[in-house]
């Protein structure tokens, strides 16, 4: 059976409605893209107000007089907002000093962490030596053992050695992490060998390949490391609770703890206290955020 | 100056894998030299021992006449261009030619004048600022090239520096390689698992198969002299087709019995077969020595020397199926079935030809490679 077929087939129209046709695809399109945009914002706003809400609460009552907090009435804003707490904090314990305690102790231990893991990394990455695996394996052993458990010895040994009370029982004990090696190691386990053989044949040293190359190019890691060190270093407690005592050496954690003493209770000065003791870590990861994106960039997409 | 020499090397891997086997051979002044085979053969193995990047097991390296198997890689005076150019990133072009010199802590003013000299050679001069990231596949190469050639090597190294590049891009660089050999004459070993590119850029050819040296030659040689089946088959695109044969002595000649095919043999290689007395061998004709008429008197068909006497030599023919045609051009490939196998033909574009026919196919003797059954050697 012959088909006929239809000399005026479809898809066969006028300039006209043609473009009639491309503007509602096209309108229709558009409020597609705009109702999607409009819930993944919504999303994206309720579950950040969620997160920040407590910091924002907390920054509100830093400037709350006291008497306004213990009212009955919910005051999420200060009426009469005021900067008394602030001083009172300020007055109260050395608040300046100890914020310098910690950045001094917890750059200390950024900067030896960073060489100390980089280094022992790059040995158990690149270069070939007996045993290799089980030192790596100790390292990583070691990450199951509680720092609560070793406090004790390791405190009978620095005040053995009558280091109590200085900066240095503060920095050095943390000077290197199996964290850190690892870390560093699976970053390196990334890096081609072959840059690495190239440099040994060009006659280059290991030192100068980890200075001049290996750095250069692992900035990512270096920053994300740094972050992670400086914020844990900067929220030690434990540690410099035991080991100091005097006010001069006392990091910015131990600190605050003094403003919340019994004889002087105010709640709205320790907030204020703890509000001026979070700016600086904010501060140090949005700044190291910035770094740390910039340098992932740069090594993923390869060159 | 420059003379290399390996004597007995093996290398063993830790877990117990020897990679390479009794590997013995001298690199001439101002060579170029081919290390070729399939896949773990154990060829980039043995030129990373030439470099010091892998550990020699046993056995000696000998570079002018010092032993050199514990030196270190960067005091070997070696150059080595990698697979995937090893280029450091961070780094500009110009940083990345002049590194070799300036961790030696050269002239300032020297390392200059060498850098552009360099560049000037390898038509990269106006590349010098750029990063390797902002340069196309064969920019790169060339920054590879010229990092190695700085420093006037020992030898140069090249480990499959060609295999990232697309296919016209490869076919330039080779050329450009040859002629850069060519100006230079550096030593120069070169891995590769292409054996076009063995072929064309070689003055001799390694092959290796499983760790052990199989020949060394120049690259006609290995293609009308292999020294057994294996190289044979590895040398040559597509490579030789391999016929199981019975052989029969005559009174004149060797008869050899490729299933109910009767194809003769006679002067020289009869006569080393009849030395020999394998009974069972390998008959190994190229795709190129099959035709599919016998030639006719007055018409040019010889392709290769000897191709009409060998031909013309009676009932060296076989009764085959086409099972496939794959044109390429100027040439056919036929793929024919027989007694079960498949096997390959080169013929003219023009042959007429088609899938499932069945057709007499002729063998040109003259070309014909005899192996051993049992040894795969060369008779």
């Amino acid at each position: 059976m012959d088909i006929q077929l239809e000399p005026q087939a479809a898809g066969r129209m006028s300039g006209e409605e043609l473009k009639k046709l491309h503007e509602r695809m096209k309108k229709r399109e558009k409020s597609r893209r705009l109702r999607k945009l409009g819930a993944r914002f919504g999303v994206n706003l309720i579950v950040s107000v969620l997160v920040i809400l407590p910091l924002l609460y907390a920054l509100s009552i830093a400037f709350m007089p006291s008497g306004e907090l213990f009212s009955m009435e919910m005051n999420l804003l200060p009426k009469a907002p005021t900067v008394d707490n602030f001083v009172q904090a300020f007055a109260k314990i050395p608040l300046f000093r100890f914020i310098l305690n910690s950045f001094l102790v917890a750059g200390c231990i950024t900067i030896g962490q960073i060489i100390s893991c980089s280094l022992a990394a790059f040995a158990l990455s690149f270069l070939d030596f007996k045993g290799k695996n089980v030192i790596f394996m100790l390292i990583m052993a070691t990450m199951m053992v509680p720092g609560e458990a070793t406090i004790i010895s390791n405190y009978l040994t620095v005040s053995g050695w009558g280091w109590l009370n200085t900066y240095k029982v503060l920095i050095i004990p943390y000077m290197t992490s199996a964290m850190g090696i690892f870390l560093f190691r699976q970053f390196y386990l990334t890096f081609p060998k072959s840059l690495y053989e190239a440099a040994k044949i060009d006659g280059c040293p290991n030192l100068v390949f980890i200075i001049k190359i290996l750095i250069p190019l692992t900035k990512s890691a270096i920053g994300a490391m740094a972050v992670y060190t400086f914020i844990n270093a900067y929220n030690m407690y434990m540690w410099p609770l035991l080991v100091t005592g005097t006010e001069e050496m006392r990091t910015v954690q131990i600190g605050i703890s003094m403003l919340n003493s019994v004889d002087s209770q105010s709640i709205t000065m320790v907030i204020a206290g703890v509000v001026m003791v979070i700016l600086p870590s904010l501060l140090v990861f949005i700044l190291g955020q910035k770094q740390l994106i910039r340098g992932m960039f740069s090594g993923a997409v390869k060159g | 100056m420059a003379k290399l020499a390996l004597e007995n090397v093996r290398k063993i891997y830790k877990n117990g894998y020897e990679a390479v086997h009794n590997f013995s051979l001298e690199i001439e002044e101002g060579e170029f030299l081919i290390l070729v085979g399939p896949s773990g053969c154990g060829k980039s193995t043995l030129l990373r021992m030439i470099a010091g990047l892998e550990d020699i097991t046993s056995g000696e390296l000998w570079m002018d006449g010092e032993i050199g198997n514990y030196k270190e890689p960067g005091e070997r005076n070696l150059a080595m261009v990698f697979q995937n150019y090893a280029l450091y990133p961070n780094m500009s072009v110009y940083d990345n030619i002049a590194f070799s010199l300036s961790v030696r802590k050269k002239d300032k003013e020297e390392i200059d004048r060498k850098v552009h000299e360099t560049a000037k050679l390898l038509g990269i001069e106006q590349l010098l600022d750029r990063r390797p990231g902002e340069l196309s596949g064969g920019q790169k190469q060339r920054v590879a090239i010229g990092n190695a050639i700085i420093r006037n090597p020992r030898a140069l190294l090249m480990d499959e520096p060609l295999s990232n590049l697309d296919a016209k891009l490869r076919t330039q660089m080779r050329v450009e390689l040859a002629a850069l050999q060519h100006k230079m004459k550096t030593t120069t070993i070169y891995v590769t698992h292409d054996q076009t590119e063995a072929m064309t850029l070689g003055s001799r050819i390694v092959v290796m198969k499983e760790g052990e040296m199989q020949q060394v030659d120049t690259p006609a040689n290995l293609y009308d002299a292999p020294a057994n089946k294996f190289v044979a088959g590895f040398i040559g695109t597509p490579s030789m087709n391999f016929f199981e044969a019975q052989a029969v002595r005559e009174e004149e000649g060797v008869l050899l019995l490729v299933g109910e095919h009767r194809i003769r043999l006679s002067g020289e290689d009869a006569a080393r077969l009849r030395a020999h007395g394998a009974d069972k061998v390998w008959l190994g004709i190229r795709p190129e020595d099959i035709a599919v008429s016998a030639p006719q008197e007055g018409r040019q068909t010889e392709r290769r020397p000897g191709w009409k006497e060998g031909l013309l030599a009676d009932g060296n023919y076989l009764e085959v199926l086409i099972t496939d045609i794959e044109l390429l051009g100027a040439e056919k490939l036929l793929i024919f079935l027989l007694y079960g196998k498949k096997y390959v033909a080169k013929v003219p574009a023009e042959t007429q030809v088609k899938t499932g026919e069945q057709r007499r196919l002729y063998l040109n003797m003259a070309a014909a490679h005899l192996f051993d059954c049992a040894t795969e050697k060369r008779i």
